[in-house]
């Protein structure tokens, strides 16, 4: 089975986030940077899917050459080989039409991404390429097995989730149980450094948006405290002061 | 001003509320307001009941292979109701099936697609939305420039307000390929008759301070009393005290609602991710260090075990 996992470079989930450049651009100062959790759970699956019956996974990123270590990263996890499409992605079209001009010959059986990147929150990749490769896309996905030519999954729904199956190839959009977070071992980690990682230029240029400018929420008053022994102070509040019960 | 449809989606027969705010949304844009509907399970009553909402007209996909939510044939269906109605917004609630659908429409139809929009449109030059990003952290004000346009609007983006007036049905053929129902849905699991968690307005919610899931009586009880969903932190669905879907956070549900119980939760970076856009949070934790208090707006420093009985019972007496 050939399997390709898209992942993101994104800040670690405890990055406090802020912007330079006239509030045009993420400032990454000091920032780490990580591949996407529900991209990690993508990865997971995938190695947990070549382990049980063969087959091959490369990892794809679109972005600036600051993501080839997070790259690596996925190949000291288990992905055979990485391609990095060379472009500042603007938004999801031009994600998704970057990597479905990739996949479009190259007979993947699963395109695995995660439900969606945790800095653009999109959650829209994974069913763009889907249409634009004209083949079903699942998302979000809890579970993912695959029964000989067909991938039987979970996918969650407001307070529950349904069972689907369906014939590869796919593309799935991945989240948490799917499999749990592989940490890279030291065999993994040399080898990473000889496995092939690709660059290759971008050559299909869409988007259908453009950023004006990044904002900052408002900061947040102070907490109001209560005592432990008059909660009825507390109803009384929710109750008079922020009126929602 | 420009024509939009709006894809509503309905649970056991009820149009949910996120649905009804992108009713509201896009009749906050201006101009007429068309929706579409999908399944047998929905009444004509309940569809002309959009009217109410702003909605001029339905068309009603009354077909029961709608009744599914097969992502690729609703995308086909929305795509071609789009071009007929001569449609160029679309608008949507950011939702499990909507996501994945409206992905699929915007390339079919070739628009410009934001999800996640937490405002209606500044359309004094050119067509700017404000959406929410780094899962909450930011936001970016983006220029959609195709002359299609997609909305997946968040929770709160617009009020649901009642106007008045019934919605005209229409029936509208569900055309979409065979091929596009080759995904086969074999079952349905669905906590009926609770309140969902993505929509509520009032949430209580568990971390792992609660010590056990033979301690969620009381918080159950609690949310019962104010007629709150349940939420939990993830480390108390990973050790499936409480189901996956209760786990908020950044790899989990985000919330939106007007109130927020957090019990014997820290306040984990991660786990505020999926609350800061809640209206009001109140913190009930015994360590008055607990970060969680930084984030509220109201805080009790207390053990739980003692403070929620007696909270149940304070709410009672005051409803
Ligand atoms: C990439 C990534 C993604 C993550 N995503 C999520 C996510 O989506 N959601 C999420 O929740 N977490 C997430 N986490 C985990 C997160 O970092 C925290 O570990 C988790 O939120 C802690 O859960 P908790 O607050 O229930 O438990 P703890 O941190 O153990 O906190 C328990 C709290 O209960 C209090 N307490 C104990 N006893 C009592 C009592 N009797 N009465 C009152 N208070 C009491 C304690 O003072 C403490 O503050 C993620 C982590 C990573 C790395
Ligand atoms: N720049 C990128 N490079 C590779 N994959 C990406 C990129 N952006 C998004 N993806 C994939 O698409 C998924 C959904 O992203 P989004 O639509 O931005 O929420 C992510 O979880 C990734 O798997």
């Amino acid at each position: 089975m050939k399997i390709l996992v898209c992942i993101t470079h994104v800040p670690d989930t405890t990055s406090r986030i802020a912007f330079t450049d006239g509030d045009k651009k993420f400032d990454a100062n000091g920032v780490q940077f990580i591949i996407g959790p529900y991209d990690d759970y993508a990865l997971a699956r995938a190695v947990e899917l070549k382990e049980q019956s063969g087959g091959s996974i490369t990892v794809l990123n679109v972005g600036g050459a600051e993501t080839e270590p997070t790259l690596r990263k996925a190949l000291a996890i288990g992905a055979d080989d990485a391609i990095r499409i060379n472009a500042e992605p603007t938004d999801s079209l031009f994600v998704a039409s970057e990597i479905a001009h990739v996949a479009k010959d190259a007979g993947y059986d699963l395109i695995l991404m995660g439900r969606e990147s945790i800095d653009f929150n999109g959650g829209m990749v994974h069913g763009m390429v889907g249409e634009i490769l004209g083949i079903p896309s699942i998302s979000p996905v809890m579970t993912l097995d695959i029964d000989g030519d067909t991938a039987k999954m979970a996918r969650e729904i407001e307070g529950g989730k349904e069972m689907l199956e369906v014939k590869m190839p796919l593309v799935a959009g991945c989240q948490e149980p799917i499999a749990e977070w592989k940490i890279p071992n030291m065999r993994g980690i040399m080898s990473a450094r000889t496995k092939p990682l690709n660059v290759v230029e971008p050559s299909q240029n869409q988007s259908g948006t453009t950023l004006d400018k990044f904002e900052l929420p408002p900061a947040k008053g102070a907490v109001k405290m209560v005592d432990a022994d008059n909660v009825a102070e507390l109803v009384n509040l929710l109750k008079n002061d922020a009126k929602v019960i | 001003m420009s024509s939009i449809l709006v894809f509503v989606e309905s649970a056991e027969g009820q149009i949910k509320k996120t649905s009804l705010e992108a009713v509201a949304y896009a009749k906050g844009m201006g101009g007429d307001v068309t929706t579409i509907a999908f399944g047998t399970e929905v009444s004509d009553s309940e569809l002309q009941g959009l009217g109410n909402y702003g909605a001029s007209k339905v068309l009603h996909v009354k077909d029961d292979r709608y009744n599914k939510g097969v992502i690729q044939a609703y995308a086909s269906v929305i795509a071609d109701a789009m071009n007929k109605e001569g449609a160029d917004v679309l608008v949507l609630a950011n939702s499990s099936l909507g996501n994945p659908v409206s992905a699929r429409v915007a390339v079919k139809v070739d628009a410009s697609l934001v999800s996640n929009v937490t405002e209606l449109p500044d359309t004094s030059a050119g067509f700017k939305v404000k959406r929410s990003i780094y899962t909450g952290k930011a936001f970016a004000n983006v220029e959609l420039t195709k002359d299609k346009k997609i909305l997946a609007i968040k929770k709160n983006a617009a009020e649901v307000k009642e106007v008045g007036g019934t919605a005209t049905v229409e029936a509208f053929a569900g055309s979409a390929a065979d091929s596009d129902f080759s995904t086969n849905i074999t079952k349905t699991e669905k906590a009926t008759g609770e309140i969902l968690l993505p929509e509520a307005e009032l949430v209580v919610s568990g971390g792992r301070g609660l010590k056990g899931p033979e301690n969620w009586g009381m918080i159950e009880e609690l949310a019962k009393v104010l007629g709150a969903a349940t939420g939990c932190s993830k480390p108390v669905s990973d050790m499936d005290w409480r189901p996956h879907h209760e786990h908020v956070g950044q790899t989990g549900v985000k919330v939106s609602p007007q109130l927020y119980i957090a019990v014997g939760i820290s306040g984990a970076i991660q786990h505020l991710a999926g609350v800061n856009s809640s209206k009001n949070i109140v913190v009930i934790n015994k360590d008055p260090e607990a970060p969680f208090f930084k984030a509220a707006d109201y805080g009790i420093v207390g053990d739980a075990f003692e403070v929620i009985p007696k909270l149940t019972e304070a709410i009672k007496a005051a409803k």
